[in-house]
Parts: C-alpha cells; sequence; structure tokens
C-alpha cells in the first residue's frame, strides 16, 4: 500500500515541486508555515487542481498522470477530503448532508451510517441545521460526511485551525479513533505541531513549495530542518514506547523507551500499550557517571552519537539509547567540562517526560 | 371577482396568463444563460451580455417592431412556427407573453446571476470530493443555493410582464379577450370621453397587483434565507 505523488506546479512568483511517497495506512502530516504550498498539494490528490506536470498513484491506481494524459476527476477518486471550512451543505439537514455522500459512495463499504454516527457521537446532531452547530460539532459531521464516501484515503486540510484550544481537544480524540479503529490513511495538512504528534504516523516537511525533509515521526523529531521550524523549546525526541506495567501505589506508569525505561505520571494504561512520548532537549541533563542521589528518578543510559552547535551558545548532544535516539541541550560550556564527544557513554536524565496520546498500531480492518 | 367589472376582470385575468405564460417560458432560458454568462468565459461572451440587456435600453416599439419582422405571418422565424407547427403569434395571448418574455429577460437573468456569483465554489468542490457528477451537482447544490436569487429575479419578471405595454401593443395589437392586457385596457379607456373613473379603476388595480408582487418577493427571499441559514 502506498501513495506517490509528484506535481509541479507555477502559479505567479510561486512554485510548488514536491515528490514524496508514503506507506499507507497511517497518518501522513504535511506539515510547514502558513503559504509554503500545503494546500495545494492535498488538492492536487483530491483532483481539485491540477499541476503542470506530475502524477499521483494510491497502491495499483493511476488517478493523474499528465504524460500519459490519465487525469480522473476527483467525483471519481474515492479520496475523501475535509475542508478547514467544513463546506457543509448550508440547506441540508445534519442527517442529509451525511447521507448525500451516503448515497454516491462506490466501492466495497467499510463503515456505515450508523457506525459513523456513533464514532463520531453525531446522534444528537442529525436533524439539527448546520448553522445551528458549533465549530467542533461542524467538523465533525464533516468528517463523517468524508467518511461516508467510503475514501480509500482521507485528506485534512486544516480541520482543527479555526477551532480554540478547548474545540480542538473535543475533535482530537475522534481523528485518533479514525486513525486507529478505521484504519483509513489519511494526508494531514497543518501547521500546528501539537497536532502532528497527536495524530501522525509520518511527517513530510515543506518549506516554500518543496519537500525538505520526511520520514516517520520519531525520525524526523531528530531532524535539523523540522528544528528550524519547530523553535528550539519544542525540539526532543519523539518515541513510541510501551507500557511495562503500573505502579499502583505512585500512579506511575512504566514506558520501555528504546533499551531503557521511563517513570511516567499515568494511570489506567493497560500492559502493551503503545504510548508515545516527547522528551524535550531543555528537560534533559546529560552525566558522564553512572547518576546516583539525584531527585530526577528517570534517566537513559546511551552511547553519545553526534554532537551539534545549536542556539544561544549551546550543544545538542544526540545520544544513542538503544533502538532509539534521544537529545539534550547543553551549554557549550558543559560539552568541553565534561569532554563529551561522539563515542563515549553518558546517561541521559529526564527531568519531565510529556505525553502525547496513544500511537498508532495499525490493526487490520 | 364581485367588485370587478367583465371587461376589468378579463384584462386582470389575460394580463395573469400572459405574465405567468411569459416567465414559465423564460426561466429555463435565463437560467442557462445566466450559467454561461458566469461560469464561462469566451469570445462574444460581452456581445451576449449586451444582446440580453438590449431590451432595458431600446424603446419598447422598437422590440415590438423587430419581434413583427421576425415572427410575423412572413417574418423568417415566424412562417416557419407557421408551417411547421401551426402556432402563429401576431394578435394572439401567446404573442403576447412572447414580448413580455422578452421585455423582462434581462431582468431574470440578472437576479439570477447575481445569485449565481453568490454561490460559493467551495460547495460544489465539496460536492465533487462526495462523487456527486455534473448534473448531479447541479440540481443537489447549486441550483437550491440558487434559490432565492431564481424566486426574486421570477418575481420581478412577473412583476413588470404585468405592466408591459410598448412591445405588446406593436407585436400583437390591441384586441379585447386576447391581448388587451391590464396596461392596454387603461390606455384604451383614456382614449375615450369620460373614461377617467374607469382608468383610476385599472390603475389602482395594477398598483395593487405591482406592489403585492415586490412584497411577496421581500417576504419569500427573506424565508428562504433563513432556510439556507443566511
Amino acid at each position: 500500500m502506498m501513495l506517490t505523488v509528484a506535481a509541479a506546479k507555477r502559479r505567479g512568483t510561486f512554485a510548488l515541486d514536491v515528490r514524496f511517497e508514503l506507506p499507507t495506512p497511517g497518518v501522513v502530516a504535511l506539515f510547514g508555515r502558513s503559504g509554503c504550498g500545503k494546500s495545494t498539494v492535498i488538492n492536487i490528490i483530491a483532483g481539485l487542481l491540477r499541476p503542470d506536470s506530475g502524477h499521483v498513484h494510491l497502491d495499483d491506481t493511476v488517478l493523474l498522470d499528465t504524460q500519459r494524459r490519465v487525469d480522473v476527476p476527483p467525483e471519481r477518486r474515492r479520496i475523501g477530503y475535509v475542508f478547514q471550512d467544513t463546506r457543509l451543505f448550508p440547506h441540508l439537514s445534519v442527517a442529509a448532508n451525511l447521507r448525500y455522500a451516503e448515497k454516491r459512495a462506490v466501492g466495497t463499504p467499510y463503515v456505515d451510517l450508523a457506525a459513523v454516527t456513533s464514532l463520531l457521537d453525531l446522534t444528537a446532531l442529525m436533524n439539527r441545521r448546520t448553522h445551528q452547530l458549533s465549530g467542533g460539532e461542524r467538523q465533525r459531521v464533516a468528517i463523517g460526511r468524508a467518511l461516508l464516501t467510503q475514501p480509500r484515503l482521507l485528506l485534512l486540510d486544516e480541520p482543527l485551525a479555526a477551532l480554540d484550544e478547548a474545540r480542538r481537544e473535543e475533535v482530537l480524540p475522534y481523528l485518533e479513533t479514525l486513525r486507529d479503529h478505521l484504519a483509513v490513511p489519511m494526508v494531514y495538512v497543518t501547521h500546528d505541531f501539537a497536532e502532528v504528534l497527536r495524530l501522525a504516523t509520518h511527517i513530510v516537511l515543506m518549506e516554500t513549495g518543496s519537500v525538505t525533509a520526511k520520514g516517520t515521526v520519531g525520525e524526523m523529531s531528530l531532524n535539523p530542518r523540522l528544528r528550524s521550524i519547530i523553535g528550539p523549546d519544542e525540539v526532543g525526541a519523539i518515541i513510541d514506547g510501551v507500557v511495562l506495567g503500573v505502579d499502583s501505589s505512585s500512579s506511575l506508569t512504566r514506558v520501555r523507551v528504546g533499551h531503557g525505561e521511563l517513570n511516567v505520571q499515568a494511570t489506567g494504561l493497560a500492559v502493551g500499550t503503545a504510548l508515545r512520548v516527547q522528551l524535550l532537549a531543555r528537560d534533559i541533563i546529560v552525566s558522564t557517571h553512572i547518576p546516583q542521589h539525584l531527585s530526577v528518578r528517570n534517566s537513559l543510559a546511551g552511547i553519545v552519537t553526534s554532537i551539534h552547535g545549536d542556539v544561544d551558545d549551546s550543544d545538542l548532544i544526540t545520544i544513542d539509547i538503544g533502538a532509539e535516539e534521544i537529545m539534550a541541550r547543553v551549554t557549550k560550556a558543559a560539552t568541553r567540562e565534561l569532554s563529551l564527544r561522539p563515542g563515549i557513554e553518558a546517561w541521559a536524565l529526564v527531568k519531565s517526560v510529556s505525553l502525547r496520546g496513544h500511537a498508532f498500531a495499525a490493526r487490520p480492518r | 371577482m364581485m367588485w370587478l367589472t367583465p371587461s376589468e376582470s378579463e384584462a386582470l385575468r389575460l394580463s395573469l396568463d400572459v405574465a405567468t405564460l411569459s416567465v414559465a417560458g423564460s426561466l429555463p432560458p435565463a437560467i442557462a444563460l445566466a450559467w454561461v454568462l458566469t461560469r464561462y468565459r469566451f469570445v462574444g461572451r460581452t456581445l451576449l451580455d449586451a444582446l440580453v440587456h438590449l431590451p432595458l435600453v431600446l424603446p419598447p416599439v422598437v422590440v415590438g417592431y423587430v419581434l413583427l419582422v421576425l415572427f410575423g405571418i412572413r417574418g423568417v422565424i415566424g412562417s416557419w412556427l407557421e408551417k411547421a407547427f401551426g402556432i402563429e403569434l401576431v394578435f394572439t395571448r401567446n404573442g403576447a407573453a412572447l414580448a413580455t418574455a422578452v421585455m423582462s429577460f434581462p431582468l431574470m437573468v440578472r437576479a439570477i446571476r447575481i445569485s449565481l456569483e453568490n454561490v460559493d465554489r467551495g460547495l460544489e468542490e465539496a460536492a465533487r470530493t462526495l462523487g456527486a457528477r455534473g448534473l448531479d451537482r447541479f440540481a443537489t447544490i447549486t441550483l437550491p443555493l440558487m434559490l432565492p436569487g431564481i424566486l426574486a429575479g421570477t418575481i420581478t419578471a412577473f412583476s413588470a410582464a404585468l405592466g408591459e405595454f410598448g412591445a405588446v401593443i406593436t407585436f400583437v395589437s390591441n384586441i379585447p379577450g386576447e391581448t388587451r392586457t391590464l396596461p392596454l385596457a387603461l390606455y384604451t379607456v383614456l382614449q375615450q370621453p369620460g373614461g377617467e373613473h374607469a382608468a383610476a379603476r385599472l390603475a389602482c388595480l395594477s398598483l395593487a397587483l405591482g406592489l403585492g408582487g415586490l412584497l411577496l418577493s421581500e417576504w419569500l427571499t427573506r424565508r428562504l434565507r433563513r432556510m439556507l441559514g443566511r
């Protein structure tokens, strides 16, 4: 299963030239600053915009190939699209909006109206007019409507950008459910890194019309280009760990991270649950000796793999903790005093761990 | 209608008939033309646009004359219609409807065009991603969203059709029971000595019809807007 996109388009002074391949299922975040061409790319995938040249393949289906003069119109691509401004039909009720999609769906159905309404909690909204809905409710209906076309791929164009923080939190769990229970492959456009952390399995980084980096969220969390966009305070390794056990007396959950183990503030998680954790570089202290007599409880042993100069006279130290790498930010003075260099043993003391939701574990449909 | 004289109610009924026929006949081509003028860019578009609007600026008598030339018994289209279908337009009710349709056509196209320009293309794109093809999309999304404009255009054109005078009298003359609509009846009584009273009654009738139409249009448009959530 694979989505392949290659497209070039020139509009005035803006030139788009992208090329990427992604495994499906999973959630690909098309991430970048506003105006870098992210929406243009998904409009090309949807067929709403035709590039000057390029091709779009989904699995074995050719959706667009300018050289072979193939251009499947959007109404026959079987690609769901959730727009930022929802685009619910104002003359139809919520139920009629959903049925509009249901009636026109083709191909093997994998989700029906009943499943969609329960998955997205739409039952109470069915008879409302669309202008009587809150922003979050509108977006849930829009997601449900797109799903009912039985899409092979779901495109989401900044679906949470128009919502405030609280409303975002209201919609995000539904998107996670979609990803985990329906295993719909998604391409998710956003400029908000927090959304990427919650939902994405892969990141395609876009800057001024080109793809500058791509990879899994874990790989990309170490990528210097991504670092430059999200800002120094957000820099840190993102690791999909596994719950090893729960200490009921202290509300701490033990999570395997690489070859090490972290204690995370969390309860109610089953052993074996995939959990995404973020270890911010600014929250990690580096020691060259086995740490003792410290208040910090979490430490991970590893080998320094690289040292790069970073903001404000600091260095980013990358440490291999076995199967995973993490980053710590230390002052250049500390690098000198500890004689940190690639190849030496080091211990990373983790001051705090941010939980970023459940990690995606693909289940068969 | 008890309070109207037989000739008054005849003129009223005829006016309503002619206006209904004219509006019903011109609505489909008006929608089609509004669509073409809004959605397509082609050579001659400006000329077509001007042609549609021509009746607004021409003296109605000229429109009547052109119709006579084209649709008269010896006219290019008129003679063909006669031979092929046995349809006669000159001096008939249908002819009166044609003349009013031509005169009110620009008003109708204008209103429909404005409503079409206001239809959010994004909603049509959304419909495409949901699998709706061309005609399906037009019937289920575009047309319902245009409805306020279509309604406004229809009522405006209907009101204008009730009052059309110049083109009608030129093209189909002034025949009682066939082509003598309200304004023509009013004109006729004014030509007679002592017709002031009858004229005043007919004028009031026209006024009431026009005002009623405008109020109805306003009310319906508001209702539809609310239905569309605007």
